[in-house]
């Protein structure tokens, strides 16, 4: 099957499709982590977003229910060099393919992926379109300039859960514990749990550290969140551009203060704009599993995993009240904060990881004690 | 954490000479280790015994010792060290010298040796070396972290052994505590196997050590190298997947970067237990290689092994990655925390990260099983290949099929049938063609399910294979002329090569891969070449280093700088070793001075040639004529002229110089008429008559019936050998037309383009090794290297002097002329060898052509030889640097100007430089380990001394052959070696040796009024000689080989002497020579010297 990629600049990529046929069209980014695509697939950050991915071998270790981050793909679109058509692996219940196939998302393979990396890095990322029906790359190109920018557009709206629930672990995993995430610990926090997008690794995380989590949709009022008593607040990640969720920077802001807060991700980017600071959109944004994050209180590195195109501006936070506690020493962005007074810090990377290292596992044991000092 | 300030001297300890399982790696990585910490300011002492090395190169380090590798000798080298700067921080760095290091910093360390001294180990201490190297330490560490490890227990002797296994049941693995490479290591199925295996293993380790453990045979091997710094930052470089499954060593496993088939959970579970690993293990700061098992079908995870220094994965990790592991972890050492240095490639970002691919590796290792008849070919936990490929795609499909072209075996098993039960034994079993067979087995329409459950290799791998299979079916729908371009885009997308398509095309002869080239221009399919580095590129890189694949943008856009190629060498192979990568990387450097644009073209991930800043440019490609041509087209697309280089990388370069010269390649230096006439029998033979040149007399044969002809038209005995070989492959001395016969019937392949080769052979002959540089006019002798064995014992496995001790200087004259003229005939411009004879006086020559006292040349080879290192380090003069810069057009004069006028060859001052090669023969239990002129050592080392006999003893000391001082001497040498015999025995008996001899040999030692105790011959009766040598009655053999004696079985000696260690001589030459170093040890005497005190004073007094 004919699969092609037109970008908003002009730019075409003829390959092969794979999965469903049809269309679809997003911001594309580029994503550098080895492993972990099923992950990537399902984590509803992408949302609107088409994904290339710069490891060549995709597909190889099939797909399986326990590595999902949501219940379904939230990428627009996949691009890949090689999509394997077959699946090795112990715990592989579907093949890739398959697996995309079901949820109507297309593939683009066997097209010089490096290319398109370096053209997204030097130019940015930019709108795309893949198509398996129209082969008419003009047509495709003028799609890819008419549809709006991901800048403005406010998708946690779109991604959240309609309803608030009280998480439970799914079912019980064969696998050890370090590898699932999730251990059957006694509840000793409630926490509430802003859903601009959430990963399942997020939640396990937190239920591993003894929380009760209560997951309720992006637009909860802060006073809806205070009814519910809990100990503390964690504010996820998400798709999209910050500035438009002015609803969730004013709950943050009622919020602050009155609950131990922690945010992840977009959950950081809002705390940014909420503490008065502003942010700004990356050239090509970081995805990957393998950017070294300093902590400047202990100048000890971190590698994590990152999934961002935004980022706040660290000058336009009031220093008097905030205090930087980590940055991305590939080109110095801001990756976390905290609040000097009042128990509240975020940051800018996927501490939960899936895909990516556990080095940062330790963030929401400090979220554990942040609430234990709280409470004492 | 800054630059530590209470070190200003580090010791580095290098790996010795090149054996199996330690191989060029350790160069590359002490290479980079040497120049980190000098760049860093420190005053950098190197000790390494190898002389083929760029690392003991007197830029590498401040001072270099070129000496045995012992406690002895390094004690000596620290004391004077020590001396040298009383009050300095002075420290020992053992991490980038394999094994070897790590066990002599141990030594040195509980002999008390750095206290003594005051010397601070850095990179590991040593509780964490014997840590991870103790492997019953080790499994209890793991299991105090939590980690899974096969159930084992440790013994030292094999009653327990038994016990044991009966417990966890057979098959069970033995593995020797302090080994490297898995040396004595094996798989036992049964009781017999496990005394057999358990004996060997026990005898193998240092301390009599050895665990038996539960059996993970077929479940996945993965590898992980790590980095830690002081500040506890631990980064992953690489993750490593092997594609033979556990049981088959990793050394002998094709491998795959990064890892395939784990998902990021099972991945992320393996890096935080390679953490956990190196955390409680206790590695400070560097790399190290973190091994594991994974159970297939449950993902149970255990932990085989940790090595705690750099290693051959780690070299294999930072060609595939772009990051210098040995280069980081030199800088770990001395304080630097990960964050603190830079990325070389990207410049803007820092070295702690996680490398990214965005291509896959595969390595693939080159055996040599055909160079010892009766070793073993299976495969298992013990390490046998001698070297390896690297080979860099965009798919798994593509890396495979480059590695597979790159190995340069030039065997393929097509068309024939294999019977269904050998089929399954050679899938069932691994063994070196393995790959071969699963082809084979696709293509007969086996399911990848059937393989993978013979085979035990993911069926994810398998079925990559069969992707190339169903391609190959494919292809062959298609004639060439009717290819539509979209398959033959996705064919050499897939990795094919111009040779599989030529051959799917039934195309042969000469110009069959020209014709598949000018299809692909036809169409427009044209390889791209795209870089490594690090990052997947996220950020730009500045450094060339590039493979080639089938995609649509190309990144190495030439410059319009003059360029000069250079074409390594390719794998390690014995006969084609890291001499040859040492001349590669000597001429970039040289003409990188002179302003060309350098590029390197290699396949082997273990060399400093394929480092990324060794040349401007590095194209990690096969060396076969379609890589390489299209390399130059490429370059020379630039518009700037273009240099190739064939010179310096032995045979597999030398074997492109007519054909790229063919496709219109400008070939400097030597033309690649010369090269081809040097090596065509015909021709060459014309050109010695007319300038008058004795050579032994020749035929060539292609049938039985010519070969005997031939052989009696020479006069036996014979030398006979196919035409066009490195390293001697497959020849025989015949004394009689039988031998002939058998020969030309079984050992050899041969036809009328590629006869076979017979000469007279010269008898009891001195060999002669001459380098020289030439410019076509001028030329200049670089060393007269005499070797001790005698001519038939092959130039690379005999010992050898400079300069030469005792021959007349008419006979040094007539050499001198004769290498004159050859230069001169050829025009020679680099680097020649020439090859001499010279039967002994009284040899009785029986007039059938040889002529005692006249000089025979044997052969000439006009391009850098395996010698041109060890001539280098003891003359001080780096050969291939002048040449290199000959072919670039400047003459002779310009650097060696005092010699042309008078005439002289290159100097060695007052000093003995020895070099003795280095054999595997504890890897291959069982083969015979006779000499003769087929090359069979892996590596070589050098000695040095002011006396000869001392520089032989410490050369013989560095190659493992600890010449006794004191003892039995056994004496048994062939007739005509009797008349001289005697005065050898005489010096031994002086030096209060006892005699023991065989009859023959006894009765001219007694009649020359010595006692000696007589004993049988093998089979004669009972005690005899091999009775004494298991009951270590003997400290020495000297016993040079009489060829056909029924009684003597001197086989059966050869096996004894190996099991007991005993040094066993086989040449007179070399006793006399064993006799004066044996002498110098009695005197008690630990000299050492520095490489570069020596070239000073050399370069004095001339
Ligand atoms: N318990 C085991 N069962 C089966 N194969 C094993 C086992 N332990 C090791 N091996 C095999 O033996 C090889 C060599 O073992 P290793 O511990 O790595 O020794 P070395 O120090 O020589 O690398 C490994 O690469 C693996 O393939
Ligand atoms: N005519 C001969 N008489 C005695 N020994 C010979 C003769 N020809 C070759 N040899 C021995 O065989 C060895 C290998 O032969 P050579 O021609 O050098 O092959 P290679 O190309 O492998 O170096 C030589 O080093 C020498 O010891
Ligand atoms: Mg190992
Ligand atoms: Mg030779």
């Amino acid at each position: 099957m004919q699969a092609i990629l037109a970008l908003e600049d002009g730019k075409v990529f003829r390959g092969k499709g794979y999965g469903a046929k049809g269309e679809c069209r997003g911001e594309v980014v580029f994503n550098t982590s080895i492993t972990g695509y099923q992950e990537i697939f399902t984590d509803p950050s992408y949302a609107g977003q088409i994904v290339v991915l710069t490891n060549p071998e995709i597909g190889n270790y099939g797909t399986n229910p326990e590595d999902n981050e949501a219940t379904r793909p939230y990428i627009e679109g996949l691009i890949v060099r090689e999509f394997s058509k077959v699946s090795s692996n112990w715990r592989s219940q579907q093949v890739a393919e398959e697996y995309l196939e079901g949820f109507q998302i297309p593939v683009l393979a066997e097209i010089d992926t490096r290319a398109l990396v370096r053209h997204l890095r030097d130019n940015g990322v930019m709108r795309g379109v893949i198509s398996t029906l129209e082969t008419n790359a003009e047509k495709l190109i003028a799609k890819a300039r008419s549809f709006p920018k991901m800048d403005g557009t406010d998708l946690a709206k779109v991604v959240t859960t309609k309803h608030t629930y009280v998480w439970e672990t799914g079912e019980r995993s064969h696998l050890p514990d370090e590898v699932v995430g999730v251990k059957e610990t006694p509840e000793r926090f409630h926490v509430v749990a802003y859903d601009f997008g959430i990963k399942q690794n997020i939640l396990k995380k937190l239920r591993g550290e003894g929380c009760k989590v209560t997951v309720v949709p992006a637009e909860t009022t802060a006073e809806d969140v205070l009814a519910l008593k809990s100990n503390g607040v964690f504010l996820s990640n998400g798709p999209g551009d910050p500035e438009p969720c002015t609803y969730a920077v004013d709950n943050i802001r009622r919020l602050m203060g009155r609950q131990p807060i922690f945010g992840i991700c977009l959950g950081h980017q809002l705390t940014g704009i909420a503490l008065g600071g502003k942010t700004y959109k990356l050239k090509f944004g970081h995805h990957g599993g393998n950017h070294p994050v300093k902590q400047l209180h202990t100048g000890k590195v971190e590698i994590t995993a990152h999934n961002h195109n935004f980022a706040v501006d660290p000058d336009s936070l009031p220093q008097s009240e905030v205090e930087l506690t980590h940055i991305d020493l590939n080109d110095n962005t801001l990756e976390g904060l905290r609040h000097r007074n009042l128990p509240l810090f975020t940051v800018q990377y996927h501490p939960e990881a899936s895909p990516g290292p556990h080095d940062s596992h330790y963030l929401f044991k400090d979220f554990v004690k942040m609430m234990e000092e709280w409470k004492g | 954490m800054p630059k530590r300030t209470d070190i200003s001297k580090i010791l580095i300890l290098g790996s010795g000479p090149i054996i199996i399982g330690q191989s060029a790696e350790f160069d590359y990585s002490g290479t980079q280790a040497c120049k980190a910490l000098k760049a860093e300011g420190f005053e950098v002492v190197l000790a390494n015994s190898n002389p083929a090395t760029i690392m003991t190169d007197p830029e590498s380090a401040d001072r270099t010792y070129i000496e045995p590798l012992t406690r002895e000798y390094l004690e000596e080298i620290i004391r004077i060290e020590r001396e040298m700067a009383p009050g300095a921080g002075f420290a020992l760095l053992p991490t980038v010298g394999g094994q070897t290091a790590l066990n002599l910093a141990i030594e040195l360390s509980d002999g008390g040796v750095l206290e003594k001294y005051d010397v601070k180990l850095i990179g590991a201490n040593v509780d964490a070396i014997k840590k991870a190297e103790d492997r019953l330490y080790f499994k209890d560490a793991m299991q105090k972290t939590g980690l899974d490890v096969p159930r084992s227990a440790l013994v030292n002797n094999l009653k327990d052994g038994l016990e044991f296994a009966g417990k966890i049941g057979f098959p069970v693995i033995i593995r020797p505590s302090f080994t490297l490479g898995g040396s004595g290591g094996g798989i036992a199925y049964n009781r017999e196997e496990l005394l057999e295996v358990l004996a060997r293993g026990l005898d193998f380790s240092p301390v009599h050590e050895a665990l038996i453990e539960e059996s993970v045979l077929g479940w996945k091997e993965y590898e992980l190298e790590v980095m830690r710094d002081l500040k506890d930052n631990v980064i992953i470089i690489c993750s490593i997947e092997n594609f033979d499954p556990m049981g088959v060593h990793t050394g002998d496993s094709i491998t795959v970067a990064p890892a395939q088939t784990l998902s990021d959970r099972e991945y992320q579970a393996m890096r935080d237990a390679a953490i956990a690993v190196i955390r409680e293990i206790g590695v400070e700061t560097g790399g190290s290689n973190i091994q594991f098992g994974v159970h297939p079908s449950s993902g149970r995870m255990v932990v085989i092994e940790m090595n705690p220094r750099v290693s051959r994965s780690s070299a294999l990790a930072s060609k595939a990655t772009g990051f210098p592991i040995a280069k980081i972890a030199a800088k770990l050492a001395v304080g630097y925390s990960l964050d603190e240095i830079t990325n070389d490639i990207t410049r803007k970002t820092p070295a702690c990260f996680e490398p990214t691919l965005d291509y896959v590796v595969v390595k693939i290792p080159k055996w040599q099983f055909e160079k010892f008849p009766g070793a073993d070919e299976g495969l298992g936990p013990q390490m046998k290949s001698v070297g390896e490929v690297m080979a860099i795609g965009r798919t798994f499909k593509e890396a495979l099929m480059k590695g597979v072209r790159a190995l340069d075996t030039g065997k393929r098993i097509g068309g024939q049938k294999i019977e269904p039960k050998i089929l399954t034994q050679r899938l069932v079993t691994p063994h070196p063609e393995r790959l071969a067979y699963l082809q084979y087995a696709l293509r007969q329409g086996h399911t990848v399910k059937q393989l993978a459950k013979m085979t035990s290799i993911d069926p994810w791998f398998l079925y990559q294979m069969k992707e190339i299979n169903d391609m190959q079916m494919e292809l062959e729908k298609h004639p060439m002329d009717s290819i539509p371009t979209e398959v033959l885009r996705d064919v050499k997308r897939m990795g094919f090569s111009d040779g599989r398509l030529a051959h799917a095309w039934r195309l042969n002869g000469k110009g069959a891969q020209e014709k598949v080239r000018h299809t692909r221009k036809k169409h427009g399919v044209l390889p791209v070449y795209k870089r490594v580095d690090t990052c997947a590129a996220e950020f730009e890189s500045y450094t060339p280093y590039l493979y080639s694949t089938y995609e649509e943008e190309d990144e190495a856009t030439p410059t319009q700088k003059k360029k000069v190629i250079i074409l390594g060498s390719g794998p390690n192979r014995i006969g084609q070793g890291i001499e040859f990568d040492y001349c590669c990387c000597h001429a970039s450097f040289a003409l990188r001075e002179d302003g060309y644009e350098m590029i390197m073209v290699n396949c082997n991930p273990e060399t400093v040639s394929t480092d990324y800043d060794t040349s401007d440019r590095l194209y990690f490609e096969p060396l076969t004529l379609e890589d390489v041509f299209a390399i130059c087209e490429h370059e020379a697309s630039g518009g700037a002229p273009v240099g190739v280089i064939v010179q310096f990388g032995g045979q597999t370069p030398l074997n492109l110089s007519l054909p790229l010269k063919a496709a219109g390649i400008n070939v400097i230096g030597t033309s690649p008429e010369s090269i081809d006439l040097a090596e065509d029998r015909k021709r060459f033979g014309k050109l010695l008559e007319e300038l008058d040149i004795p050579q032994a007399p020749g035929a060539m044969a292609a049938s039985i019936e010519e070969a005997v002809a031939g052989a009696n038209r020479v006069g036996y005995p014979v030398l006979v050998r196919p035409s066009y070989v490195l390293g001697g492959r497959a020849m025989v001395i015949a004394y009689d037309e039988e031998t002939v016969v058998r020969y030309m019937k079984e050992a050899v392949e041969y036809s009328q383009d590629r006869p076979v080769l017979i000469d007279h052979f010269l008898e009891n002959a001195i060999e002669i090794d001459v380098d020289a540089l030439s410019d076509g006019e001028d030329v200049v002798i670089g060393g007269i290297m005499q070797h001790i064995e005698e001519a038939g014992i092959h130039s690379g496995d005999s010992s050898c002097v400079l300069p030469a001790v005792d021959i007349p200087e008419a006979l040094l004259n007539r050499m001198r002329e004769y290498t004159f003229k050859l230069a001169r005939a050829l025009k020679v411009v680099g680097l020649m060898n020439v090859q001499f004879a010279i039967p002994r006086g009284n040899g009785n020559s029986k007039g059938n052509g040889s002529e005692s006292g006249k000089v025979y040349v044997l052969e000439v080879n006009p391009r850098a030889s395996r010698t041109v290192p060890y001539v280098s380090k003891a003359t001080g003069v780096p050969l291939a640097k002048i040449a290199a810069r000959l072919m670039t057009g400047r003459k002779l004069r310009e650097f060696l100007p005092e010699y042309i006028d008078r005439q002289a060859d290159l100097a060695t001052g007052n000093f003995f430089y020895v070099k003795s090669p280095v054999f595997p023969w504890n890897k291959f239990p069982g083969v015979d380990t006779v000499l003769g002129p087929e090359m069979k050592s892996t590596g070589e080392v050098m000695g040095v001394a002011d006396n000869f006999g001392e520089a032989f003893a410490k050369a013989q000391t560095a190659a493992g052959q600890k010449l006794p001082t004191k003892g039995t001497v056994f004496i048994s040498v062939r007739d005509h070696d009797k008349p001289q015999v005697a005065d050898v025995a005489r010096k031994f008996v002086e030096m209060g040796f006892k005699l023991v001899a065989t009859a023959g040999t006894a009765d001219v030692l007694e009649d020359a009024g010595m006692t000696v105790e007589r004993v049988y011959k093998v089979k004669e009766g009972r005690p005899n000689v091999v009775d004494l040598i298991k009951g270590e009655r003997i400290a020495l053999i000297i016993n040079t080989p009489h060829g056909v004696d029924p009684f003597f079985d001197e086989k059966a000696i050869r096996r004894a002497a190996v099991a007991g260690r005993v040094p066993t001589i086989t040449a007179l030459a070399a006793a006399r020579a064993a006799a004066e170093g044996i002498a110098a040890l009695q005197r008690g005497e630990v000299n050492v010297y520095a490489l570069q005190k020596l070239h000073a004073e050399t370069a004095l007094q001339h």
